[in-house]
């Protein structure tokens, strides 16, 4: 009965969506009030609707309900709880319910929060989302049906790919299709101000939160899936250059340069057309992501099962959404002018260059991406792309872009000087130059490169900082005068500096475990030692453990410090039986500014086990530069000019006819 | 209309037929295309510091052989690789690898460091010879008969399910496909 109020709600939130699709425009545009208006309740019931379908769907995998063929392919009554909440979305069809969840609750945000939003631009908005919405509503209705049921009725499930199953990547999609779907809102901005022909500073002002908030989600979800593939796969890589990856961070690429470029229409008025394009790009590319990891047109160590009839209908679907819009710019586009003109040195021209580098960027990793299916396409030859390339090409671009990146937020509109820019950097421009004579120092010239990454990640944070001071004017004036201009900062100038000074940190890590990781891989038997990185690790050999879904081997570690015992490490390689699959579970410690990092593998049947054994220094400065990104994202967010007079406050008077839907429902 | 306007939209239409035909292709279907065709011709020295190469001739000597498309910079190598040790270890049949696009130091590191399976070992730093047995992604894994002729293709990581399946029987003579010439 649960499964099918759930597949009946999708049905009903499908026509919701067409009506709030095509309705409100014809209203738009012929100026019918009477139509313009179904636009915000048929937001907030397409929501409601899926959101009920989705509580649904959650219950069946709850009480593992094997009678739902989705739960009995993807759950098992041993799940434990977490696993099975999660379950929901670890598989095509909940994914894809939970994509269009996230879809409609931006739908709906819109229309309960944008009050103050001209009428017939949210009318636009609100309407264009709910075509988005159509689209996945069609594949999900017609060829991903979650709530399809079994007969006769198993008696157990097939358990979730144990992989899977973890706390890191059970919250890892959310967060992603916060960010990916999160761009629908700029998407749909975009295409509402072609319809009307007009882009503002005002409209820069409504898109700039909603891809702040996308942008600080979809940081978090790549992070939490490459911390996954750190400490799950064994093998201590944070990143492979996988397609499934590559899907994921070419949005986040994109949405980065709209981000900057939203600012120069916002206080320059300039770059309009530009940043209607990157708007549309950037949600383009998440469709692409969508349709890369779902049609099997790209072979991948990570995709969901895929099918090609869903790769027809995406591809169809990627026609409409990208192609018709991407025609809307080619017709509307002419028309948008462009108003304050800039000298190529100016804070405008470092965010064009910021721009062009991060366009480059992303091309090259689609082009890293997709080239091996146009080659077949065109010739018939088959290739691979491999990590080289993406490192002979995607990193060349980022060294031009993060040393610009501690001068141009420096720097005034208009036009600049950039000797005096730079000047006010010197004493971080001496720190960085410290920093690199250290480096130098301590690990000799053939790691330049190793140089080379922690002086700019030193730049970026001494940038940042110097960013902060000047505008505080430290040590200039009184400190209790510097404190009160702190406080006084735009929050927007302070979540800037931060997540620069995150992305810093981010790049020392990366270039810390990069250049002076040590590995030892061995047999070891119950007994030996081995040594790393100044640590002495005796191994205590194995012993058989049963957890709730699948039974363990479990190795021992004792670590030593100059002969002191100071912790011990217990790996486990778990095998599971429904599926059946092997994972290995890497024991992890943080100590001095790095990682070590132990794996038990197989055993070569005379006592001894292959063991692998890595320190990776400085690799947790990944992670938290990540979160410092993301945490600059959410203080940026919560700036006084997104936030006055625009969505929170005013949330909380809804319309009267809005009451009335809700109380209907 | 300004034509440079028109530069997106146009990108996406040569987008779209490449995705278009893509569809069409369906790379898990490889392999049949391959299985039963004779191994390309091609003759490869051997991974730095090993002594025994790899070329067509090897693969003609009578008995059935496991080829292991592998590179010291693919990840996911690292995860099949015990079983090709263990293979190596606890069995008799012939595992060749084949190396591809690796820079000589870092693929004779990484054998050291991880273990050589290999009875021999073929460099292929250009990459040629992989695009001659049609390698879309590494890892890959070949069974090749006494007589130079592909049986079955693997893409991506082996697993000791399809090596039991799939490969075992192959090498031992079962599921024998004839050659097509």
């Amino acid at each position: 009965m649960i499964p099918e109020l759930g597949h009946f709600a999708v049905i009903l939130a499908l026509t919701v969506a067409l009506a709030q699709g095509i309705l409100p425009l014809i209203g738009a545009q012929r100026g019918i009030a009477s139509l313009t208006a179904i636009a915000r309740p048929a937001a907030v019931m397409q929501f409601l609707l899926i959101a009920l379908a989705f509580i649904a769907l959650t219950a069946a995998f709850l009480s593992s309900d094997f009678s739902v063929l989705n739960v009995w392919q993807n759950s098992h009554t041993d799940k434990p709880l977490l696993y099975k909440v999660s379950g929901v979305w670890g598989n095509h069809e909940g994914s894809l319910l939970l994509w269009v969840l996230i879809l409609a609750l931006f739908g709906a945000a819109v229309a309960t929060l944008g009050n103050n939003l001209p009428t017939v631009l949210r009318t636009r908005v609100i309407a264009i989302q709910g075509l988005i919405g159509v689209g996945f509503l069609l594949l999900l209705v017609f060829l991903s049906n979650p709530f399809e049921r079994v007969f006769p009725v198993p008696a157990q499930g097939n358990g979730l790919n144990p992989l899977l199953q973890d706390p890191g990547l059970a919250f890892h999609p959310p967060f992603l299709y916060i960010g990916y779907v999160g761009f629908s809102i700029a998407f749909s901005f975009a295409v509402a101000a072609l319809i009307e022909g007009k882009v503002d500073a005002a409209w820069a002002r409504w898109v700039r939160p909603w891809t702040l908030a996308s942008w600080t989600a979809l940081t978090i979800g790549i992070a939490m899936g490459s911390w996954w593939a750190y400490y799950e796969l064994g093998w201590g890589g944070w990143w492979f250059w996988d397609p499934v990856e590559n899907a994921s961070f070419m949005p986040w690429l994109l949405g980065t340069a709209l981000l900057h470029s939203a600012i120069v229409v916002e206080k320059r008025d300039s770059l309009k057309a530009w940043t209607v394009l990157l708007a549309i790009l950037t949600f383009s590319f998440s469709l692409l992501g969508t349709f890369i990891v779902r049609s099997g047109v790209l072979t991948s160590v990570h995709a969901f099962a895929t099918d090609p009839e869903r790769g027809v209908f995406i591809l169809a679907f990627l026609v409409v959404a990208i192609g018709g819009s991407l025609a809307l710019y080619a017709w509307r586009a002419p028309a948008l002018k462009g108003g304050g003109i800039f000298a190529p040195v100016s804070r405008e021209g470092a965010l064009v260059l910021n721009n062009l580098l991060l366009v480059a960027a992303t091309s090259t990793v689609f082009i890293g991406t997709m080239y091996p299916l146009f080659l077949d396409a065109i010739s018939g030859e088959k290739v691979t792309v491999g990590p080289p390339f993406f490192t002979a090409t995607f990193v060349p671009l980022m060294v031009p872009l993060l040393a610009v990146m501690a001068i141009g937020p420096m720097m005034p509109w208009k036009r600049a000087d950039l000797a005096g820019t730079l000047s006010r950097l010197k004493i971080a421009a001496a720190l960085t130059v410290a920093v690199a004579l250290v480096t130098l120092y301590l690990s000799g010239v053939d790691q330049i490169l190793a140089v080379l990454g922690m002086a700019l990640g030193a730049w970026l944070i001494f940038g940042a900082a110097t960013d902060i001071a000047e505008r505080t004017k430290l040590f200039r004036i009184s400190i209790g005068e510097s404190f009160r201009r702190a406080r006084n900062l735009p929050r927007s100038a302070w979540g800037g500096a931060i997540a620069h000074a995150g992305l810093g940190v981010a790049i020392l890590g990366m270039t810390g475990t990069l250049s002076w990781e040590t590995e030892q891989l061995q047999i070891m038997r119950p007994g030996d030692r081995v040594e790393i990185a100044g640590y002495e690790l005796e191994f205590d050999g194995v012993e058989p453990v049963t957890g709730p879904n699948y039974d363990a081997v479990r190795g021992t570690f004792r670590i030593y410090r100059n002969g002191n015992l100071i912790d011990v490490m217990r790996p486990e390689t778990r095998r599971f039986s429904d599926p059946p699959m092997v994972t290995t579970e890497a024991a992890i410690r943080p100590h001095n500014f790095g990682d070590l990092y132990a794996v038990v593998g197989e055993s070569n049947g005379d006592g001894g086990y292959a063991t692998r054994i890595y320190h990776k220094p400085m690799i947790n400065w990944l992670w938290i530069g990540t979160l410092v990104m993301a945490a600059g994202g959410l203080v940026s967010l919560t700036d006084r000019r997104l936030r006055v007079g625009a969505p929170a406050r005013r949330a909380a008077t809804a319309s009267p006819d809005l009451r009335a839907q809700q109380r209907a429902t | 209309m300004r034509l440079r306007y028109l530069i997106p939209v146009l990108g996406f239409v040569v987008l779209f037929i490449g995705l278009a035909v893509g569809l069409t292709l369906k790379p898990r279907e490889i392999p049949s295309a391959l299985i039963g065709r004779p191994v390309p011709v091609f003759d490869l020295a051997p991974v730095k510091g090993r002594s025994i190469g790899l070329s067509t001739a090897d693969l003609k000597l009578g008995t059935p052989v496991l080829v292991n498309v592998f590179a010291s910079w693919c990840v996911p190598c690292r995860q099949e690789h015990p079983l090709f040790m263990e293979l190596a270890r606890t069995t008799d049949f012939k595992i060749y690898g084949l190396n591809q696009r690796d820079e000589p130091d870092d693929a004779a590191r990484w054998l050291d460091a991880f273990g050589d399976p290999y009875g021999r070992t073929g460099a292929d730093i250009s990459g040629r010879t992989s695009i001659d047995w049609g390698v879309y992604g590494v890892p890959e894994t070949f069974v090749v008969d006494g007589n130079g002729c592909i049986q079955y293709k693997h893409i991506s990581v082996l697993t000791r399910e399809i090596l039991e399946a799939e490969i075992l029987p192959r090498l031992r003579g079962e599921k024998h496909v004839p050659c097509e010439g």
